[in-house]
């Protein structure tokens, strides 16, 4: 059976056994569930240092997010404005109403690609693996389309709702159709039926796009990335993310049980279907929301997760706190970028994602590495 | 010599094996009349054997000679290549979600094609090859790079290595292609929309004779290396047990596959579902050894893009629906309906 990389994972046992020869992994499973976990390589303090200065790095990208922009507005304005605000003051407005919104939605958007990214991969082992893969970005685009091709000038606030219905509809299609197959849910099928339900979607809309002409009003949509948002779609999404997010955390450890394989997952006493359940709907929160607000953008998805691995080790307790950090720093950057480079115009939020990420992914890839 | 004997569950299976690769070219020729029959201007059964055996009017003839049967011709051949193609990736890269497109070949396809309709007004001045020649170099270009990062003197190609920068360079290539659609008029981007989609738009005989030589020579080859094909399928320390000069194979087999995909996305636009969902399809109906999936995977996916194509033409007359996108709204359901019902 080739359908999974399979070495991805025997390094991964392979690399246990090369740290701690002595101790077999299923061996150990059998005494103690909770020595077992132990022996999967992570490095906890590499981790807690790149959550850390992550962190750091976020709240310093939070900062400069604010003070610069089109307009010029020195720091102790931004620090007025945000604690003793004044709506009579323009510059006040601006980072109130525009800037502080838009920037909290990236620090959202990212952490909530990230970790959706990371459990996706956790969950299916399968390193292409993301939240598209659930069908949300093909069922957000598809909702979006229709929107755009028979309710023309839809208010933003709607097209948001809507691409979320469409991005959770299809998740929810994607789990029933692997549900209800004989011999259940398996990592192999949810993937597959995902990707078809993508294509069919996608082909859907593509179809509208073409029928009716709205190719480059969805790109331009997809392009503005979070410019639209306000203090209303973040009180809208962040106790739902907030939840989901601490979902994650507290799901963490059964989501490092699942990447070992069903078989392991199982004999340490794991119960899958439940576990996945909650999985698939946590992200379906955070990505649903994510794509519905900043367009398929899903390369953060894919990126942090790698990223996150490659530097806390495969223990997910460490990998999924961590992508939610990286996944947020590469939004937030990314849209500062967006704004700053060619100003007042804005770069499209994913193609400066993209051109962030990719050259430091590459890099990852293909440094040599024991471990992985 | 020794006859084989062979045990009755595995009589069976070839049997229905047989019968499945024999419904499939049954399919494919039925297919074929249904879609000699389709289009704008209709010719009886009668009509067309009378214009097949030369004694037609012209108008009949070239109806069916200059725009139907070219058109068969190249879907056939694009649905197999593309197929073969996606197979032998998923085998090589052990992952069900390979297709041509992870090596960047249709990402680096529409980049060309896009740049070129971006530097030139309009499609229609330029000269006709140019295009696929273009998008075939795109296609190369791409996967070269992915090759050529991936690429270890010692290690060979390891899968996952390969898929990493197969994603990475997909999404660099694609936030250019974002950057530069949005800088185009309507007109231009329409037209680079409907190449995505996956038009067949190399519709005469000159484009069957610059996709044959590729698809004559590397579908075989292919073929021929179904076993090696099997070995490699079992990941790369199973093969170097089994004798396998694992890099060389690897790289051959992987070079011929970039080399059918990348020739048939240059004439036919992005078809990417055909090479990822064909070769699943042919799993379920026959199972997974390479020396009878590989035909029936060519089979299938020549079926799929022809009764696409075919659809598409037929469905709005007389306007046509891109034949990448009827593959998606055809081949989707059947393949979940298959997923379904199948237990493995």
């Amino acid at each position: 059976m080739f359908l999974f990389d399979t070495d991805w994972r025997f390094n991964i046992v392979k690399s246990i056994a090369q740290h701690h020869p002595q101790h077999d992994p299923a061996e150990a499973s059998r005494e103690d569930p909770a020595e077992a976990l132990n022996q999967i390589y992570s490095r906890p303090r590499t981790a807690m240092l790149v959550i850390f200065f992550g962190l750091l790095l976020l709240a310093a990208g939070v900062g400069i997010s604010v003070s610069f922009g089109a307009a010029d507005i020195g720091f102790l304005t931004v620090w007025e404005a945000v604690f003793r605000y004044n709506p009579d003051l323009t510059s006040h407005q601006i980072i109130q109403e525009l800037r502080l919104p838009r920037v909290l939605g990236c620090v959202m958007v990212g952490a909530s690609f990230g970790v959706s990214g990371a459990i996706m991969q956790g969950m299916t082992r399968n390193p292409l693996a993301d939240s598209g893969l659930l069908g949300l970005n093909a069922g957000a685009g598809f909702a979006l389309a229709i929107c755009f091709a028979f309710f023309p000038g839809l208010p933003y606030t709607y097209l948001i709702l809507f691409s979320f219905v469409g991005a959770a509809l299809s998740a929810v299609i994607v789990f029933a159709l692997g549900s209800v197959a004989k011999g259940g849910l398996t990592p192999v099928r949810l993937v597959l039926a995902g990707v078809t339900l993508s294509a069919l979607f996608t082909a859907f809309s593509e179809g509208l796009q073409l029928y009716f002409r709205i190719g480059q009003d969805m790109a331009f949509w997809f392009a503005g990335g979070v410019a639209g948002t306000r203090w209303m779609h973040l009180k809208i999404m962040s106790p739902w993310i907030g939840l989901a997010l601490a979902g994650a955390i507290a799901l963490s450890r059964s989501v490092t049980l699942l990447s070992l394989g069903e078989d392991i997952a199982k004999g340490l006493g794991l119960r899958s279907g439940p576990v996945k359940a909650a999985c698939t709907v946590i992200v379906v929160v955070l990505a649903g929301s994510a794509v519905s607000v900043v367009g398929a953008v899903s390369f953060v998805g894919l990126l942090a997760p790698h990223v996150a691995r490659k530097l806390v080790g495969i223990d997910y307790r460490w990998i999924i706190p961590a992508s939610g950090v990286l996944g947020a720093v590469l939004v937030t950057f990314a849209d500062l970028a967006a704004r700053t480079v060619h100003p007042p115009y804005e770069t499209p939020i994913g193609a400066l994602i993209a051109l962030i990420g990719v050259p430091f992914f590459l890099y990852l890839a293909n440094k040599e590495r024991r471990e992985l | 010599m020794r006859t084989i004997e062979f045990t009755p569950a595995e009589l069976r299976r070839r049997k229905r094996n047989a019968v499945t690769v024999a419904s499939l070219l049954a399919l494919i020729v039925l297919a074929f009349i249904l879609s000699m029959n389709t289009g704008f201007i209709r010719l009886s059964p009668l009509d067309l054997l009378r214009t097949l055996f030369g004694s037609g009017t012209d108008q009949q003839h070239l109806i069916l000679f200059d725009f139907r049967l070219p058109r068969i011709v190249i879907s056939l051949l694009i649905g197999a290549g593309l197929a073969v193609s996606g197979s032998v990736l998923q085998a090589i890269s052990r992952n069900a979600l390979a297709d041509p497109g992870i090596l960047g070949i249709n990402a680096g396809a529409g980049l060309a094609v896009l740049v070129f309709v971006a530097f030139y007004s309009s499609a229609a001045s330029a000269p006709a090859y140019l295009l696929p020649i273009l998008a075939w170099a795109g296609a190369g270009v791409a996967a070269l790079l992915v090759f050529m990062i991936s690429y270890r003197k010692h290690t060979g190609l390891s899968s996952n290595r390969l898929l990493m920068n197969g994603i990475a360079i997909n999404s660099g290539i694609s936030a250019l292609t974002i950057v530069i659609s949005l800088r185009l008029n309507p007109d231009q981007f329409q037209f680079v929309s409907t190449w995505m989609a996956g038009s067949i738009w190399g519709k005469d005989w000159s484009f069957v004779t610059a996709l044959l030589p590729f698809i004559v020579v590397l579908l075989p080859y292919v073929f021929y290396k179904a076993h090696t094909v099997n070995v490699l399928s079992l990941g790369n320390s199973m093969a170097t047990g089994l004798g396998a000069f694992v890099n060389r194979e690897q790289v051959l087999l992987l070079a011929a596959a970039v080399g059918l995909a990348g020739s048939c996305v240059a004439v036919s636009g992005s078809i990417g579902f055909v090479g990822l969902i064909t070769p699943h399809l042919a799993r379920r109906l026959v199972g997974s050894r390479f020396q009878i999936l590989l035909p029936a995977t060519a089979l299938a996916g020549a079926l799929l893009v022809l009764v696409a194509d075919t659809l598409g033409r037929w469905v709005l007359q007389p306007s046509e629906i891109p034949a990448g996108l009827v593959v998606a709204v055809i081949g989707a359901p059947y393949f979940l309906y298959l997923l379904v019902r199948s237990r493995s």
